[in-house]
């Protein structure tokens, strides 16, 4: 496993309940893991523990079979690659300077950037359909041409494991279906993969495995077709909710409106 | 890589440094600097080598000092607002020197010291009172708590001034407003000494700095230790400003006006912007020297009304577009 947490409990100063309680989750080489769950059910706080951001109050999380605490930070960013949720500009790069960001985990105080420097950039670039941006500045970006570019960021670290919060939040369905169809051809080229998503019926498709989060806990976990069940969602999401079949074979939800039943 | 660029930065700086040199009650031309600078026998040598070449070259390290404590604090604190003068660092500074001169520990070594302890208790309680919520900084509360501190600390400074029996106090005053009129070559040496190394630790912390700008979580991601070069930048800043202030008084507005100014012609990564805005801050507060002493000659203004008169209205244009 390259990341691998284990019964994680995360509480926040004055709050009374544990924001994660006894989580434990796993990615291995090659295997895209999406996790979801309501608002305020842990995602971002599992994020935040997953990649020694926040230090949680019990439970370990390994990279590599080495606690996460352990690692020195450019030594993580190396192995790790993490896009947050959000992330606002507070002075506008270009887009090629934004991803040469991904490489100073590799160069020293002093160092310039080498020829496998740009290479990484350019590749990345390439890969997220970026090249074109290289000379646009970050802050004349639309949000998915943005979203593209802090991905490629993140693979600009050539990285073993690949940590997403919400990457398609606020992009249309072409954005989304190129981001996710990015993700998932990274992952089969042997990128371990985690993402935090509110789209279940994506998940359902792209994902080997899911993780459903519930009030700092896991109410499910296992297959799309395991986690995705009519009982379980209607019950942690607090809505009614029916199940389809895509042609695929991956289970869709359907939230049912009011006074509506299922089939 | 020579670029155009560079050879109009070496021109301004050259420039400025020659004009530093020419200009005061006895007006040289160029060839009188020159002649003066290099023959110990010449006219104009005890001027050039005893007067202005310190007071040139110490308005030179200090307005280069403020304008990478500026850039740096933009940089950490993700606003273009913040620099020494406006984020309190100055006041504590000006009020811990005001303290040392009035309880008699004066002497120019000690007082960058008790201007240093000074700046960095502005910091840290700026930096205390921006916390919201008990973690998360605002960069506009933080904006504003250095500013409050700031003042607090000059009401202080002002009372002590006025209380103090001590005629040397009194003199503060008018140290204080900022200018290079009693700069010599012990000045600058101890300007020297105490500046070198925060500015070397900026410096070699500008892929940190890089990061940083994005904001902690990215930064902490990309692989930047976080905690350590904030507190480290914090220190390094709080030393520069005190040695300027121990050494010049309350200079403003350089930090502001310089790395804005560097920002528009060159790109906002570190290792270019900190070096440039350095030498773009150097010129800068050299010219607004010589402007303080020529302006109204015989007299000479402070050359912190100077950079106020330039950095006020540019603080005013940033302000807008910050909030719009």
């Amino acid at each position: 496993m390259i990341l691998q947490a284990a019964d994680l409990v995360v509480r926040y100063r004055g709050s009374a309940v544990a924001a994660l309680d006894r989580v434990s989750c796993a990615v291995a080489a090659g295997e895209l893991v999406a996790v979801g769950g309501p608002n305020g059910s842990g995602k971002t706080s599992l994020v935040r523990a997953l990649t020694g951001l926040l230090a949680p109050a019990a439970g370990t999380v390994q990279v590599r079979g080495r606690p996460v605490a352990a690692w020195g930070h450019a030594e993580l960013a190396r192995v790790m690659a993490v896009v947050p949720q959000r992330e606002e500009i507070a002075f506008p790069l270009r887009v090629h300077e934004a991803v040469m960001l991904g490489r100073y985990a590799r160069l020293g105080p002093l160092g310039s950037p080498g020829t496998a420097d740009l290479a990484a950039v350019a590749s990345a670039l390439a890969r997220c359909d970026a090249a074109g941006l290289a000379e646009r500045s970050t802050d004349t970006l639309s949000g998915g041409e943005w979203q593209r570019v802090r991905l490629a960021r993140a693979l600009a670290q050539e990285p073993a494991v690949l940590v997403l919060d919400e990457p398609t939040a606020s992009l249309d369905v072409r954005h989304e279906m190129e981001i996710l169809e990015l993700i998932h051809q990274l992952v089969r080229q042997g990128l371990a993969g985690l993402v935090v998503t509110h789209q279940l019926n994506l998940a359902a498709r792209f994902a080997d495995r899911m993780v459903l989060l519930d009030h700092g806990r896991v109410a499910a976990e296992g297959r799309p077709v395991e986690v995705l069940r009519q009982d379980i969602l209607s019950r942690v999401f607090g809505w009614p909710v029916a199940i389809t079949w895509w042609q695929d074979g991956s289970p869709q939800v359907i939230p049912l409106r009011a006074g509506e039943v299922g089939p | 890589m020579i670029r155009p660029g560079h050879a109009v930065l070496a021109l301004v700086v050259v420039a400025s440094l020659t004009l530093g040199l020419a200009s005061g009650t006895v007006p040289l031309t160029p060839v009188e600097v020159w002649h003066g600078l290099w023959h110990p026998d010449a006219a104009s040598s005890v001027i050039i080598r005893q007067l202005r070449a310190p007071r040139v070259l110490l308005a030179f390290g200090v307005g280069g000092s403020l304008a990478i404590c500026g850039a740096a604090l933009q940089a950490m604190i993700r606003n273009p607002l913040a620099e020494p003068y406006l984020l309190g660092l100055s006041g504590g500074a000006g009020l811990g020197a005001v303290v040392a001169i009035a309880t008699g520990a004066s002497g120019p070594w000690a007082v960058p010291v008790a201007a240093f302890a000074g700046a960095l208790a502005a910091v840290g309680l700026v930096y205390r009172l921006s916390l919201v919520a008990g973690r998360r900084l605002d960069p506009r509360v933080l904006l504003l708590a250095g500013v409050v501190v700031g003042s607090f600390a000059g009401a202080l400074m002002s009372a002590i001034i006025v209380l103090s029996p001590s005629a040397g106090v009194r003199n503060a005053f008018l140290w204080l407003l900022g200018g290079f009129g009693a700069s010599s070559w012990q000045t600058l040496a101890v300007f020297t000494a105490y500046a070198v190394i925060p500015l070397l630790v900026i410096l070699l912390h500008a892929r940190s700095l890089d990061l940083i700008a994005l904001g902690e979580e990215p930064a902490h991601h990309l692989g930047a230790d976080v905690e350590r070069t904030r507190r480290l930048i914090y220190l390094c800043t709080a030393l520069l400003t005190a040695a300027s202030v121990a050494t010049c008084g309350i200079i403003g507005f350089v930090g502001l006006v310089v790395p804005h100014a560097v920002r528009t012609v060159s790109r906002p990564i570190h290792r270019t912007l900190l070096p440039l805005a350095f030498l773009v801050g150097g010129a800068f507060l050299v010219l607004s020297d010589v402007v303080s002493r020529t302006v109204v000659r015989p007299l000479e203004l402070p050359v912190g009304v100077i950079t106020a008169l330039v950095g006020v209205p540019l603080f005013a244009v940033l302000l807008r577009r910050t909030l719009a």
